[in-house]
């Protein structure tokens, strides 16, 4: 099935560096997510998720 | 600490109410007459604006933009005051994007059943009223983000992050699908041809899905199921992971509106990956939106808001998962032009948008009216029969769906087709047709309870008036980070730069994939007996758009055996070049289109057109009168949209231009002489002709009117690729 993927973009100079670009993007949006979400406290978090509670 | 006091603005929060419950009563009401003329085909017959190509996207446009829509400002504007502790920026901005939103909503519901569409899917508005959009959505924007600058909240809880993602994300798929060129006030054609406004529309389409009827309604979740259920949502660290993973994957996943079509197949393949991607965030949305009632399950047995909150993120929840099922190509491949994609709209417009507002609705009006509901029992009542409908609704279509596709599909051991009239494999669902009606009329009976309990509860409680709140205001900290503050909670409360992350995790998709559809010229091979359609022709599509054909009829065959024993040879992305917009349809109520010219005669059509049972038994085409009505057809605007087209790359040439009415007239003649083949045709027109002089009337000759221009396009399509075929032989 990637056959497809690959004729159709032949004609872009240095196409092989877009899967690699494309997984490094990746990778690097979810890894930072992943460390911005972690690296929260606990209590910031539940201030936070109480904001909705407090407000009348 | 200084307290200091204001009030919250209750009065914009209960416009946008009364303007989602009477929107969402006229959008379900067109709905449910769509689905009798599915039953009585010409219920409305020879009554134009009430034909059901018009009536259409009408219903699409009332229900996405108009309920749905002002669902959304309505808890928008209740909740952001409140998560801000703020009065929203402008009172005077507040009202001009009510009742701008209003005025579109009726510009709308006046210029589509007046057949002023430009055919794109949830973009059928034409060019002057996508710009009055454009305006009113700039200014809830700047509405929203003053309200943000002059908050007494510092942390920008989640669901503004998914209010602002709305706002710009919308802003930039409406502007980029709707590039179009005017021919006159109420008339343009897309800037993008064939397969690549393919791709653009359907990057919308699937995008106004997400941020349209999607993120909003997120946004409201995360706000008001902890309020009503009175405790914080299960995990803020997993509502941060839904937010983002989900406004980044869902740009790319347009393309698998386009499975098997002319559309390069890297295009659809990025768009099956991403689909599936879709899953993960999704369900970690309905999760955390359905944990967040644990512990309090007791109240959802007595709480009529939590009912109807609980089915909308369970219907969230599976239209969620089918959608990435859907986006797989062999399921796509049975599903895809059946009632099956029906059943999965519904699924997610009755239960997750259409619960989702009833829920709010009901916590809202009572709270700020300082009173209770109504009645309990009959919320209770709205809740089932609405729940019931939902059910009656969506079952016969996914049994229609699939039954359908099954018998376009099936094969004789000879090598036939088993149902190769597609009118039999239409008159075997027609039950399901009228399950579907029923579960509709279920679905508005539950509305107009709800019209009624609200009414009354209004009657019995106090005037809605502006809620006084106090707040100590903001201390001015350092705009940049300061000392020991991580990045994310400095982001976290600068709204700008918010803004500007969330607008480059949506772009990004974008860009990917439509930038080399549109650069890569050799992903449209040209095809060079592919030739611009004659100016009669022009004319007959300008009708098929006007009246709403697209709605029914596809003009995509795809690569199966089935489609090309049924229609012809698969479509190729070269044979779309000159057509601004695409018309590849979406759904198969009637059989696609793409190679019908030189199927049938020109009395064929003209009398399929005039009465399609009288061809067809039992066919549920709605007829065509007016366009044999005794006027000519406009042609003043003919040349002038040559002209536009040849600005937008249509190799017309100045010759053509000049000689368009001459052109027009003699191919226009040589129909009517066709038509002339048949005695029949004749006999009445010649009727025609005197009774058009006993009522003292000028007899327009059927050259001239409309009906002929359409039957010039019918006979056009797909014969391109047949002289080329007949060519080589």
């Amino acid at each position: 099935m990637f056959e497809q993927i690959k004729h159709n973009m032949e004609t872009i100079d240095g196409v092989s560096i877009y899967p690699i670009l494309s997984l490094l993007i990746f990778f690097f949006f979810f890894v930072g997510l992943g460390i911005w979400v972690f690296s929260y406290k606990k209590e910031t978090i539940d201030e936070l998720s109480e904001i909705p509670l407090k407000d009348n | 600490m200084e307290m200091q006091q204001f009030y919250y603005d209750n009065k914009i929060v209960k416009k946008f109410i009364y303007a989602t419950i009477h929107f969402g009563v006229v959008g379900m009401l067109v709905g449910l007459t769509l689905a009798f003329m599915f039953l009585f085909p010409n219920m409305t017959d020879g009554i134009s604006w009430l034909s059901y190509g018009r009536l259409r996207p009408l219903h699409t446009n009332a229900v996405i933009f108009a309920f749905v829509g002002n669902a959304f400002f309505a808890g928008m504007y209740y909740s952001m005051q409140r998560l801000l502790k703020a009065r929203m920026f402008s009172d005077f901005l507040s009202n001009v994007h009510f009742w701008g939103w209003q005025l579109i909503i009726v510009a709308a519901a006046i210029t589509l059943p007046l057949g002023y569409s430009s055919s794109k899917e949830y973009a059928e508005l034409e060019w002057p009223i996508d710009i009055a959009i454009t305006l009113i959505w700039v200014v809830m924007g700047i509405n929203m983000i003053g309200t943000m600058i002059k908050r007494r909240e510092r942390h920008l809880y989640v669901a503004i992050w998914f209010y602002l993602a709305t706002f710009v994300t919308v802003a930039v798929l409406h502007i980029f699908n709707n590039l179009e060129l005017p021919v006159s006030a109420f008339k343009s054609y897309s800037v993008y041809a064939g397969v690549q406004d393919a791709l653009v529309q359907w990057w919308y389409g699937h995008n106004a899905v997400a941020f349209f009827l999607t993120t909003p309604f997120l946004g409201l979740m995360y706000y008001f199921v902890p309020k009503a259920a009175n405790r914080p949502v299960y995990s803020y660290r997993l509502s941060i992971v839904h937010f983002w993973s989900l406004i980044f994957i869902y740009i790319w996943a347009g393309p698998h509106h386009l499975l098997y079509s002319a559309l390069p197949n890297w295009a659809q393949n990025l768009g099956v990956a991403f689909s599936i991607m879709l899953l993960a965030p999704s369900w970690g949305g309905m999760i955390n939106g359905l944990l967040t009632l644990r512990g309090v399950w007791d109240k959802v047995r007595v709480d009529p808001v939590l009912k109807f909150f609980v089915v909308a993120i369970t219907g969230y929840g599976m239209a969620t998962f089918e959608g990435p099922m859907l986006s797989l190509k062999n399921v796509n491949a049975i599903a895809h032009y059946t009632d099956w994609i029906i059943a999965h709209v519904h699924v997610g417009a009755l239960a997750w948008n259409g619960f989702m507002a009833f829920g709010m609705i009901y916590w809202l009006v009572p709270r700020m009216a300082k009173t209770n509901l109504y009645s309990l029992k009959l919320a209770n009542f709205h809740f089932w029969i609405g729940t019931l409908g939902i059910i009656l609704y969506t079952i016969p279509m996914y049994v229609a769906g699939f039954l359908q596709a099954s018998m376009w599909k099936q094969f004789n051991p000879d090598g036939t087709l088993t149902y190769g009239n597609f009118l039999e494999t239409v008159t075997q669902i027609m039950p399901m047709y009228w399950m579907r009606a029923i579960g509709g009329t279920l679905y508005l009976t539950g509305m107009l309870v709800l019209v009624y309990n609200i009414v009354q509860t209004l009657r019995a409680g106090s005037t809605i008036e502006d809620e006084l709140a106090e707040a100590p205001a903001l201390i001015r900290i350092s705009s940049g980070r300061i000392k020991g503050e991580k990045f994310h909670p400095w982001l976290e409360r600068k709204p700008i730069q918010l803004t500007i992350l969330a607008t480059v995790a949506i772009l990004i998709g974008g860009v990917i994939q439509i930038v080399p559809t549109i650069m890569v010229k050799s992903n449209i091979p040209t095809i060079t007996s592919v030739k611009p359609y004659s100016p009669l022709e022009l004319e007959g599509r300008d009708l098929y758009i006007r009246e709403g054909c697209v709605g029914c009829h596809s003009q995509s065959v795809r690569p199966f055996r089935s489609e090309v024993e049924r229609y012809g040879p698969q479509s190729k992305a070269g044979e779309f070049v000159y057509d601004h917009p695409f018309l590849w349809g979406s759904k198969r109520t009637g059989p696609d289109l793409l190679r019908v010219g030189g199927k049938y005669n020109d009395n064929w059509h003209f009398n399929h057109f005039w009465n399609p049972q009288s061809i067809s038994a039992g066919s549920i085409m709605p007829g065509y009168k007016w366009l044999f009505d005794n006027k000519p057809m406009d042609i003043s605007l003919t040349q002038k949209k040559m002209q536009a087209m040849v600005t937008l790359g249509v190799p017309y040439t100045e010759a053509q231009v000049a000689s368009g009415l001459d052109d027009l007239r003699k191919q226009a003649v040589l129909i009517e002489e066709n038509l002339k083949n048949d005695p029949d045709f004749v006999k009445s027109y010649e009727e025609s002709k005197k009774k058009a002089a006993a009522r003292g009337e000028k007899f327009v000759p059927m050259n001239e009117r409309e009906i002929v221009a359409l039957i010039a396009y019918m006979q056009r399509l797909g014969t391109d690729i047949k002289v080329k075929n007949s060519a080589k032989n």
